[in-house]
């Protein structure tokens, strides 16, 4: 097993015709991922590597019958996007895109929210569960199949961490990009409740950063609902208040937010967190072979 | 992007608040000539982006244009918290006979907007939160439904307001307030304080406005409102050259790539008895422009004794980096020592042209860690 994408996702690509999205459904069609269509307003009756591409979501639905669906669109047209898909049915929408107005997060957070949809993203790098499926642009190849599980809200801190775990000889069995936005359609409680319910992940490591409070509230669920361990790392012990460290998110404000709050809220439930990737990497593997042992 | 007390004024007088009549000024004479239009008393307010205006000398009341010269001339140049005035904005002044407080914000927990509204005005609203919580009313708005009549009536009634003539226009202000906060995509829209003068006009005296640098490209008009001036002069080459950098303050120049590695890579510096001169996101790009951009914006800071790239490949390839950084070299004089990681994609290939290469006072590593100690190191010794 694995969570969110796995070898039933049946994978529509919105803005499959662009250079970025045709680029990365090729990518994850080699991986082995089941690409079965595309959809470009306009280009309908194209393919782009054999995928088919479409019009409109809902007749992408209509001929090959996807359950995901991943947004390549530019951030202006996103939310659009996003709304066509849920309407069209799809169950789990993965979006890449950066760059999306907070208010139009907003609103797709709170439409799609009671229609028990999966959002994952925006400006994220999407969803990996390797040797079955990637749905985004995380590089399969620093990952290998295993019983971790990594949820994060940066990309090329969760491939480093990825890497060192790789390392150490611990694989993975899937890999959430939740993204960096101040409003993202999955928090750490969201995927942290859905690799408790994966018998095959029988560790998480967290990767949270400043700015919010979904590590605080992921330190209090992963007490009280958890019994899968969790090792945790955050970035941003050095970030002034008030600047924005990359992300639309990571930004320090008032005395809410900042590392040190979220590293104590951690431990305060028990929850070992590492002081840099490395070492975060090592408590995993400690805690991985203290349960095999 | 924050906006200053008068923009963000100019927002509100365009969603129908009210807000007393004013004029922009840069200099004493155009705070003189401004105090001349709009007659009698005026307030010289100093327009920067942070909070403690007034106890830093940054607000002055005038009687005559006169006064109002002689005023901006003591504000002018100011520097209040780290920020120098160079702007003012020169209203006429309003008695007050009372102060509120009113905001409406993006609660990011709540994926909704949250109203706050109090009759204890014109204090930090923090500490109305702590020592009198009871008497903050406090109202999230269902983002897909939007405000609806009875959510001011509550925050009226919930704050103590009793007179019916102020109900009546906070009321309609409460409202307003929430179509400024959607139409122009606010993170933040704060009124601090919201006044009732002796005649009992309610009005905003002040204004924070936060906007969100996503949804700019629909507001061209907020858009433009940005002081490219007020910026770090680091920052400003940065967002010319459209490097994501901010200023930090330390010796150890940072390039990465992507936000989380970087802040990473911050917090591992300080670890190793460092400190980040700055963050520097080269995000997907790695190529020698990107580079060579990146490294002129990070030795501008004279505080940089060493640089530390620290690269993690994933569609980035580190060949492709190891490249930029050997063409960045070629077409740029760096007299500070650097450190190069690299692992993830290509990360072998990138280590041997840059070892290859072999230009003086590079240094490859493989670790982050090590690459950390490493930059720590040499800077140190450039110091000593």
């Amino acid at each position: 097993m694995a969570i969110v994408v796995d070898r039933d996702t049946r994978l529509v690509v919105q803005g499959i015709t662009g250079r970025e999205g045709s680029f990365h459904a090729t990518r994850n069609l080699r991986y082995g991922t089941n690409v079965v269509a595309g959809v470009t307003p306009s280009k309908g009756g194209m393919d782009v590597e054999g995928i088919p591409v479409f019009d409109t979501v809902r007749e992408a639905v209509a001929e090959t019958s996807p359950n995901t669906a991943m947004v390549f669109v530019p951030a202006r047209f996103a939310a659009d996007a996003i709304y066509e898909a849920v309407d069209a049915g799809i169950e789990t929408v993965i979006c890449i895109t950066e760059g999306l107005p907070a208010h139009d997060m907003l609103r797709v957070y709170n439409h799609v929210r009671p229609r028990g949809v999966t959002l994952i993203g925006p400006n994220c790098p999407g969803v990996l569960s390797p040797g079955k499926a990637n749905v985004g642009i995380i590089p399969a190849e620093i990952f290998s199949e295993g019983s971790v599980g990594l949820v994060s809200r940066s990309g090329t801190l969760t491939y480093q961490i990825g890497h060192e775990l790789t390392q150490l000889g611990i694989g993975q069995s899937t890999i959430v990009g939740i993204g960096g936005d101040p409003v993202v359609g999955s928090s750490f409680v969201d995927v942290l409740a859905r690799f408790e319910a994966d018998p095959e992940t029988e560790l998480v490591v967290m990767v949270g950063e400043i700015g919010g409070a979904e590590e605080e509230k992921a330190a209090a669920f992963i007490d009280e609902e958890m019994s899968t361990p969790v090792v945790a790392y955050i970035a941003g012990f050095t970030a002034p208040p008030g600047k924005t460290m990359g992300h639309a998110g990571a930004i320090i404000s008032g005395s809410a937010g900042t590392a040190r709050a979220k590293k104590e809220a951690l431990e305060a439930h028990g929850v070992r967190v590492g002081t840099n990737p490395t070492e975060a990497a090592r408590l995993a593997a400690e805690t991985v072979g203290a349960r095999t042992a | 992007m924050d906006l200053y007390e008068y923009q963000g004024k100019q927002l509100f007088a365009r969603a129908g608040i009210p807000v007393s009549e004013g004029r922009v000024a840069t200099s004493p004479e155009e705070a003189r000539a401004a105090a001349e239009e709009l007659g009698g008393q005026v307030v010289v307010k100093a327009q920067v982006l942070t909070g403690g205006r007034g106890k830093a000398g940054g607000i002055k009341l005038a009687e005559t244009p006169e006064e109002a010269e002689a005023r901006a001339g003591e504000i002018l140049g100011l520097d209040i918290r780290g920020h120098v005035v160079r702007r003012l904005w020169v209203e006429k002044a309003s008695d007050i006979a009372k102060e509120y407080y009113l905001s409406v914000t993006f609660d990011r927990g709540e994926k909704k907007p949250l109203f706050m509204f109090t009759t204890q005005g014109g204090v930090d609203i923090e500490e109305v939160a702590v020592e009198s919580p009871e008497a903050l009313a406090k109202l999230h708005v269902e983002p897909l439904v939007g405000f609806q009549p009875w959510q001011a009536r509550w925050l009226c009634f919930t704050a103590g307001l009793e007179d019916p003539d102020e109900q009546k226009q906070v009321m309609a202000i409460v409202a307003k307030l929430y179509d400024a906060f959607v139409h122009f995509d606010a993170m933040l829209c704060e009124v601090n304080p919201l006044i009732v003068t002796p005649e009992g006009e309610v009005k905003a005296l002040d204004s924070k406005f936060t906007a969100d640098d996503n949804a700019l490209f629909r507001h061209p008009d907020v858009a433009e409102m940005r002081d490219v001036e007020a910026a770090d002069p680091r920052e400003r080459l940065a967002r010319e050259k459209d490097v994501t950098y901010v200023k930090l303050d330390g010796e150890i120049g940072i390039l990465g790539n992507g936000a989380g590695l970087v802040m990473a890579t911050l917090d591992v510096i300080d670890q190793v008895g460092g400190r980040p001169a700055n963050f520097c996101d080269l995000g997907g790009g790695g190529d020698a422009q990107g580079v060579v951009d990146a490294l002129e914006v990070i030795t501008s800071d004279d505080q940089v004794e060493a640089i530390l790239f620290n690269i993690f490949g994933g569609i980035t390839r580190c060949d492709e980096v190891a490249r930029g950084i050997l063409t960045a070299l070629g077409q740029m004089t760096i007299e500070h020592p650097i450190v190069v990681r690299l692992d993830g994609t290509n990360a072998a290939e990138g280590r041997q042209m840059l070892v290859d290469a072999a230009p003086p006072d590079l240094y490859v590593e493989e670790t982050m860690l090590s690459a950390a100690e490493r930059v720590v190191e040499v800077a140190k010794a450039r110091v000593n």
